[in-house]
């Protein structure tokens, strides 16, 4: 079955759709980065749509909805390279993709995602605190 | 027995002469023609109609042969578009003829009832036709001219500009409609693209007003550009525009909004990482002064 690969990159996450989007791939792919970010315990996932020239609104909302669970599993989500086509298409949707972080290409998205991962573990390291105790 | 036009043609000085006197009396905006251009214009024009010959008949206005009299008077309703006359003494120009052909039929067929009824009423209906081509010539013109300047104003009104490497800015000016800002939405967005810009600039100063479709495309465009990973800083906004925003209930609470482009591509370079700061002065004697 088509699947679109999942690479780790250290604690993070990396999505590259190259292809176009159907129905069934974008639910497999849900699926499978929920998945993985629980299996590894990514700690942020950017997901790569510059390849992607088309879009509608299951798409548009699962898209959505993947970035939605991922910051559900604790993994900051970005997603970057956006077309302006496909951008137009989302906002006269109405699908507008509230909360969810975006960036202009693969390298800004990473240094967001290693700029909000070491925003949540400086304060007062908690988490490497609680896990050594 | 003698056709109109061929009779025309035997007096036609005659008809020059009168027509010439009515233009002279009824002519206006003395101050966009002079008598003397419009007295060669008439006699062109006559010329023109009487040089179709006797074969054609004046009925028949949509018949080849009176093409070069349609491109003349369409060519001088043209000119006079230009000058700033009104269609309405444009028509007048041509309808100002009849008179003086009139008194020719009548000084012809006077006695003949019938006759006299008949050729009165083609020349009449000639020279309404002609009238109105002048008219139709006139619109058409105008309608070019509109069509040529929407263009023009299309595509000169959406220019992206960069502001520093990174910041792009889109100065606005006119009144946004819907296939304008769909345009400025396209060109901003590829723009962004283009420059790979975190970081872009709408000033809407040069926008006379905001109503709700306005606003409506203006977030369509700005969430658009953060979709794509761009933050968008709308600046320009006068008081009235901001009154009526407010008035209209549009919401712009997740928009960062600046008074001015100057505050705005200050916030961009600090959201950047960069900063603005005088250069040193070598004299501080001078900067002191100019502190004041």
């Amino acid at each position: 079955m088509e699947r679109i690969p999942i690479l780790r990159i250290g604690t993070y996450l990396l999505v590259t759709i190259q292809v176009d989007m159907h129905d069934q791939l974008a639910l497999t792919l849900q699926t499978d980065l929920t998945d993985r970010i629980a299996e590894v315990g990514a700690r942020g996932v950017l997901i790569d749509i510059s390849a992607l020239e088309i879009v509608d609104s299951y798409i548009g909302r699962t898209l959505a909805n993947i970035a939605s669970m991922a910051r559900v599993l604790d993994a900051a989500t970005v997603v970057v390279g956006m077309q302006p086509a496909v951008a137009i298409t989302l906002v006269e949707l109405g699908m507008t993709l509230p909360g969810i972080h975006t960036a202009m290409d693969v390298d800004s998205g990473m240094q967001f995602l290693r700029r909000s991962v070491r925003d949540a573990e400086d304060p007062d390291d908690w988490r490497r605190n609680s896990t050594e105790e | 027995m003698t056709s109109l036009l061929a009779s025309l043609q035997e007096n036609r000085d005659a008809i020059l002469k009168d027509w010439t006197q009515q233009l002279r009396t009824t002519l206006q905006r003395r101050d966009l023609l002079n008598v003397g251009e419009l007295e060669s214009q008439a006699a062109e024009m006559l010329a023109a109609i009487l040089q179709v010959g006797p074969a054609t008949k004046l009925e028949e206005f949509g018949a080849p042969a009176w093409r070069p009299v349609k491109d003349l008077v369409a060519s001088l309703s043209a000119s006079r578009a230009a000058l700033g006359f009104t269609p309405s003494e444009t028509a007048l120009f041509v309808l100002s003829l009849k008179p003086a052909i009139f008194t020719q039929i009548r000084g012809k067929w006077g006695n003949d009832g019938d006759r006299l009824f008949s050729e009165i009423s083609a020349a009449d209906g000639f020279l309404d036709k002609l009238a109105l081509h002048t008219t139709d010539s006139y619109i058409h013109g105008r309608d070019q001219l509109i069509a040529r300047q929407q263009e023009d104003m299309l595509e000169l009104s959406t220019p992206v500009v960069t502001l520093w490497d990174g910041i792009v800015a889109l100065p606005l000016i006119g009144t946004l409609d819907s296939a304008r800002t769909q345009v400025v939405m396209e060109s901003l967005l590829q723009a962004i693209v283009q420059t790979s810009s975190r970081y872009a600039i709408i000033d809407i100063t040069g926008v006379p007003t905001v109503d709700t479709l306005v606003a409506q495309h203006l977030l369509k465009t700005i969430t658009a550009a953060r979709l794509m990973g761009a933050e968008c800083i709308l600046s320009g906004i006068r008081p009235q525009i901001a009154q009526t925003i407010v008035h209209l209930g549009i919401n712009l609470q997740d928009i960062v909004t600046k008074a001015k482009l100057a505050d705005a591509f200050r916030m961009a370079l600090e959201a950047s990482g960069r900063k603005v700061v005088r250069a040193e002065r070598s004299a501080p004697a001078d900067s002191a002064q100019r502190a004041l």
